[in-house]
């Protein structure tokens, strides 16, 4: 299940293709970052959106001339701790100018939610907690921030600097 | 002193309602303990040997009256009437039960405090000089920096899962009395040749297993790209730092494997391809903090001298506290005093919630409402008359915080250790005491000396910078004592070494009397231990030491 950035729960359209799953000729798929280094030819000659799933482990910069054939890149979180994702994603959308969706995928949970909205990541890939829970709210717990971030929201500086 | 305007109320209040409800969450069962662990140390909740601790952010250190008053309730109310001052400026409950946490961080809302980000792998608290602002040697203030960095760093949604702590601290004077170099990023506040305020930036310091101090990585950073050299900095951290070994993630063994120049060169290519128009610190906004910080309206009458020496010379006393505990100030007539909070036999670092009143009475009255807390454990009153240092004198030590030791023997850091904290593996507040008692009727004739210590190899008591240190070790199921020569904080940090074989507790205080008459005999004019150390070496102290008896 998907939770997406404006609080409403989707359905998760995409089949994410194993490494040994023959590429379909049609239909919205992503692809390991490994897969996308084999395939690449075969994977351009598809007419249909292709998503990416990303290691946390791989610059973004790795993938700066490709980034127009992403509609989907799916960042993980192999625990909530480990915080790569965080700066991926600010990159891919800020250095490179990636407008696709950016998805969070892996051990995403509700209070590190508006983070990543913060640095660009538009839908997060959740469990049934999420509607018992009503995590959703957790997008709205602060609607005032300390730092510039990539939802280019209003922070202190600015806010104080032009009243 | 920094006010908090409409955001900032807004923003804590949003942070109690946020806590409050993964409190609620937590005592539901909607919450495993490992989920909240990482939520509740967000906002400085440990839990620890035997009760939950709390750890309150006091940011570079400053304090108002109406603060420490709402702290001395605080502690009576929640806790056990006393706190304890740790080596980053902050105050820790050690008696708190996870209900009460939300009203008490609501409490704290309502005086302008939190306890966000005192915990975590995550920035905290920034630190700086506790003379900021008063200090003669001072190229300027540098609390304003140290509050636009406060603000940038709280709950940065980028750097708040990085892999491990993250640790600032400014220094804008000739004397460096904010340990800087131990931090995982230091700024030193420097003037260039076009008269332009910048920062020397550091990286890579840091104690616990493997201690390193920071090295330069970039000598001269505009004060208006503050922001954004830090947040390059971070960010190659975030990328690289190491994630797989909790004893290898600090920034330090990332500096070390890359080598202080990559580090440097990485950063700087993410710098000058980061968007630094975007975060860059206009001249305006800097004034407008600093604004928060001008100086106080002095009473510049002239002050009766005579009658202070009179008091002085009558009283050997205050004379020995004039002498160690009171400083210079930057306004003719005025002094910066040091609270000493090192009474000999009691915990160093710790402040009941009756001194703590007296300490907002005397703020009021001689301070214009004004106190710090110094990283070496005691605190500060910035703003003193000389005409009422023997007023204040007589007052602090009808409560018992009148102790003249400031950075004597007997002045000793020292965490909480076995007493309290889960990480420790050896007592340290019992032996700091044993050997206060035991070195205090000498710490006259031994004059500037620092003690150091800690109870496990986290290093929270700094025992590396210790001119000597202690570390407590459990050795199968015994608590010795490891000790270092040699350890000096400021611009001529340097980490102290292993002396030899640890000893057993109760021979620590005669051992550490040994190590002094060591130095006492063969100190020159004028030097310091760490100076002495290095001019003669280990071998003296080594064959005093563990000589046969």
């Amino acid at each position: 299940m998907l939770l997406v950035e404006d609080g409403a729960l989707a359905v998760d359209d995409w089949h994410h293709l194993a490494d040994d799953e023959p590429v379909p000729a049609s239909g919205l798929v992503t692809v390991s970052f490994a897969r996308w280094q084999l395939d690449e030819g075969t994977l351009r000659a598809r007419g249909d959106k292709l998503g990416l799933r990303l290691p946390n482990t791989i610059e973004p910069k790795e993938l700066a001339g490709d980034l127009d054939r992403f509609a989907l890149i799916v960042l993980d979180f192999p625990k909530f701790t480990d915080g790569r994702a965080y700066s991926q994603a600010r990159l891919l959308r800020t250095r490179f100018r990636y407008e696709g969706e950016l998805r969070a995928d892996g051990n995403v949970l509700r209070d590190q939610l508006l983070f990543m909205r913060r640095c660009g990541f538009n839908s997060f890939v959740v469990g049934e907690r999420a509607i018992k829970e009503n995590w959703a709210k957790a997008f709205g717990e602060f609607d005032v921030f300390y730092q510039s971030a990539t939802d280019n929201r209003p922070w202190v500086m600015r806010q104080r600097l032009s009243p | 002193m920094y006010r908090y305007d409409d955001f900032d109320h807004r923003f804590v209040d949003e942070r109690v309602a946020q806590y409050r409800d993964q409190v609620r969450r937590r005592l539901a069962g909607q919450l495993s303990e490992e989920e909240f662990r990482p939520l509740r140390l967000m906002n400085g909740l440990y839990l620890q040997l035997h009760a939950y601790m709390l750890r309150i952010a006091i940011p570079y250190g400053m304090l108002n009256s109406t603060k420490l008053r709402t702290l001395a309730h605080i502690m009576r109310k929640y806790d056990r009437g006393y706190g304890h001052f740790t080596t980053r400026t902050n105050l820790q409950l050690h008696w708190i039960r996870l209900e009460d946490t939300p009203d008490i961080l609501a409490e704290l809302a309502s005086v302008e405090m939190h306890a966000i980000q005192t915990s975590g792998n995550s920035f905290r608290n920034t630190t700086t000089d506790p003379f900021a602002g008063v200090a003669a040697d001072e190229l300027e203030d540098p609390r304003p920096y140290a509050e636009i960095i406060r603000q940038w760093a709280t709950l940065h949604p980028e750097f708040s899962f990085l892999p491990r702590k993250f640790k600032i601290a400014i220094c804008a004077s000739k004397e460096d009395r904010a340990a800087v170099k131990m931090h995982d990023l230091g700024l030193y506040l420097h003037k260039n040749e076009a008269g332009e305020l910048g920062f020397e930036v550091v990286v890579g310091g840091g104690l616990g297993r493997t201690p390193y101090l920071a090295q330069t990585v970039k000598a001269f950073v505009p004060r208006r790209d503050i922001l954004s050299y830090i947040e390059a900095c971070l960010r190659v951290y975030n990328r690289y730092g190491r994630r797989d070994n909790l004893w290898k993630a600090r920034i330090k063994i990332l500096m070390q494997s890359l080598g202080a120049q990559k580090y440097a060169e990485e950063v700087e290519q993410e710098w000058l391809a980061s968007d630094r128009a975007a975060i860059a610190v206009p001249e305006t906004y800097i004034a407008e903090i600093a604004a928060a910080f001008a100086p106080p309206d002095y009473d510049r009458s002239p002050v009766d001298e005579a009658a202070l020496e009179r008091a002085i010379a009558g009283n050997p006393a205050f004379a020995r506290w004039m002498k160690h505990n009171v400083h210079a100030h930057k306004v003719p007539g005025h002094a910066v005093v040091t609270i000493s909070l090192k009474e000999v036999g009691k915990t160093g670092g710790d402040i009941s919630a009756a001194q703590m009143e007296t300490v907002a009475d005397l703020a009021d009255a001689l301070s214009f409402g004004e106190a710090r807390v110094a990283y070496e454990q005691n605190m500060v009153l910035p703003h003193v008359r000389r005409d009422r240092l023997f007023e204040l004198w007589q007052r602090l030590d009808a409560m018992g915080l009148g102790s003249s030791n400031k950075d004597l023997v007997t002045d000793i850091i020292c965490c909480p250790g076995l007493d309290y904290c889960g990480l420790a593996t050896a007592r340290s507040i019992p032996v700091a005491q044993a050997i206060a008692k035991h070195m205090a009727a000498k710490e006259d004739a031994i004059g500037t000396f620092n003690i150091k210590m800690s109870g496990c190899i986290n290093a929270c008591g700094h025992h590396h910078l210790g001119h000597i240190g202690i570390l407590g070790v459990d050795k199968n199921g015994e608590e010795v004592y490891q000790i270092t020569l040699g350890g000096d904080a400021g611009h001529n940090a340097a980490i102290g070494t292993i002396i030899g074989p640890a000893v057993k507790r109760d021979d620590v205080p005669a051992a550490i009397d040994t190590l002094i008459e060591v130095y006492l005999r063969l100190r020159q004019e004028g030097e310091r231990f760490p100076e002495t150390y290095r001019r003669v070496g280990q071998a003296p102290f080594k064959e005093a030491l563990y000589a046969p008896r």
